[in-house]
């Protein structure tokens, strides 16, 4: 029985690992792309994607996930996702992406505009260029800014994608439920938390690592 | 001979001009001690001979060469700035040092991305990079950090790091070395250090624009002294002129407040 279980879970974890990883491939640089919008100097864009980014952070990602599963479909009158356990899936990638790029693109925008002017202003007085200003002096001052704030919300979306399950994509949670009904069983669900546990700790143990590894110097 | 001739500078910013009408020359190895009030526009001037800001008039000559003239209308491209901006170093007040380089790091930085630019670089970079490192550790050691060129800013004293600073802007051997207001960010223990420094650098004829609040110094230092208030230059002269016999009243008022230290 455990076995069986285990299997189940396993499958249903690897499709976590799945959203986890994506979501994190996408908004690292789709969050970019949103701060140089939020930063531009062009007014109308500035506010366009100011905006966007209040609509993403002031609404839940549970209802982001079902307005981009359903609203296709509701507006173009067909099931714009299909029926298959894939379409289900990419609509949730979207959603994850859309929801963490707008979280992190305000994150790099505080490690940027953290960084004191007169970094680059003694740049720029020692004839360096503005890309090895930035590359030489601003970058690794911004990395060790965001990377505490970053593995808040990276910890913080291992538990998010949980809420992939409103929209039926199968993960860990999901399978851990499927025994209540097939079996009567209820602790396959409650054992999913040990998976969680396990693998934020060893999320947070990397960023530790990382974080002191950036501890040779201070700003 | 003449190193630097600044030439009726004016800069606004909106509608409020700060500087106006601003000139001064100074001569090899020469120091020029500028002071003045909160707001008289010091800083500004030293940003725009770093071409920091951008005068909206005037002319800035450097050994005979107008490196800009802001009533000729060729625009200037980034990379004419940087080069322009090597006549110049600039020692901030808060030090602007590198906090993920070393000391020595923080001094060679600059001189090794310059390098980079060398013709020679790629068949001769070992031997280029060993003078930039030898030249660097002299500049620290000069400066009174020799054993502590291996340690990051944050642990460095204040004084300590603005020494630093002076290192890293003297490394890439500036026609004209401005500070502002060096030890106005310092506890006041730390001073003389720094100060000691910018005496011993003075004593070699290193030509310097210092904005000070130090009265004491400027008259022991400067070869010149430049009063500004309201974004003009007020008065100007030796130090026994200005500090000795101040002509104008808004320069004896300004003194009277440092009178009594
Ligand atoms: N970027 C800017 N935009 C608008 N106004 C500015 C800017 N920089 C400086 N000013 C104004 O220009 C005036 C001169 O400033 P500046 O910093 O040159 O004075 P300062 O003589 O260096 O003063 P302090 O002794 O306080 O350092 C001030 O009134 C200041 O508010
Ligand atoms: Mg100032």
């Amino acid at each position: 029985m455990f076995q069986s279980v285990l299997a189940s879970l396993n499958e249903g974890f690897l499709r976590t690992l799945e959203i986890f990883g994506l979501t994190l491939l996408g908004a690292f640089p789709l969050g970019l792309v949103i701060v140089f919008g939020s930063t531009s100097q062009l007014r109308p864009l500035r506010y366009v994607v100011k905006f966007i980014v209040w609509v993403v952070r002031g609404t839940p990602l549970m209802l982001q996930l079902l307005i981009i599963y359903y609203g296709p479909g509701l507006i173009l009158g067909n099931n714009w996702w299909g029926s298959s356990s894939s379409g289900r899936f990419t609509a949730a990638i979207i959603a994850f992406v859309i929801n963490y790029a707008c979280y992190f693109s305000e994150i790099y925008r505080g490690g940027i505009e953290g960084v004191p002017k007169g970094q680059s202003e003694a740049g720029q007085v020692l004839g360096m260029t503005k890309r090895q200003i930035f590359s030489r002096v601003i970058l690794l001052q911004v990395i060790k800014r965001i990377v505490p704030p970053m593995g808040n919300e990276i910890i913080t979306l291992v538990k998010d994608t949980s809420l992939a399950r409103v929209i039926a994509v199968y993960e860990i949670i999901w399978s851990g439920q499927t025994f209540i009904k097939s079996t009567g069983i209820i602790w396959p669900l409650f054992f999913t938390g040990v998976y969680y546990l396990l693998f934020s700790g060893i999320l947070t143990i990397l960023l530790g690592r990382l974080e002191k590894k950036l501890n040779f110097f201070r700003v | 001979m003449i190193v630097l001739e600044v030439k009726n500078i004016s800069k606004r910013f909106g509608n409020t001009e700060v500087l106006k009408d601003v000139g001064f020359t100074l001569e090899k190895g020469e120091v020029i001690a500028i002071i003045g009030s909160s707001g008289s526009g010091k800083t500004t001037l030293l940003r725009c001979l770093n071409f920091l800001e951008t005068p909206n008039s005037g002319q800035i000559i450097v050994n005979g060469k107008i490196l800009f003239d802001a009533s000729s209308h060729k625009l200037l491209s980034e990379n004419d700035i940087r080069k322009l901006r090597l006549h110049f170093g600039l020692v901030f007040q808060s030090f602007n040092l590198f906090p993920q380089y070393t000391a020595l790091g923080n001094v060679k930085l600059a001189g090794e991305l310059l390098a980079k630019e060398r013709g020679d670089y790629n068949n001769n970079h070992k031997a280029i990079l060993k003078v930039i490192d030898e030249n660097a550790s002299d500049l620290l050691r000069q400066v009174g950090l020799s054993d502590k060129m291996q340690l990051y800013p944050h642990q460095l004293s204040g004084g300590q790091q603005q020494r630093v600073a002076i290192a890293r802007a003297l490394a890439l051997s500036p026609d004209v070395l401005c500070f502002d207001e060096p030890t106005s960010a310092l506890d006041p223990e730390l001073t003389g250090e720094v100060l000691k420094v910018i005496r011993s650098l003075a004593d070699r004829n290193t030509t310097m624009v210092i904005v000070t609040h130090e009265m004491q110094f400027a008259r022991d230092v400067a070869d010149k002294v430049v009063f500004m208030d309201d974004g003009f230059v007020v008065e100007s002269g030796t130090p026994e002129e200005v500090f000795g016999q101040p002509k104008q009243e808004r320069t004896i008022r300004f003194l009277e407040r440092y009178s009594n230290l």
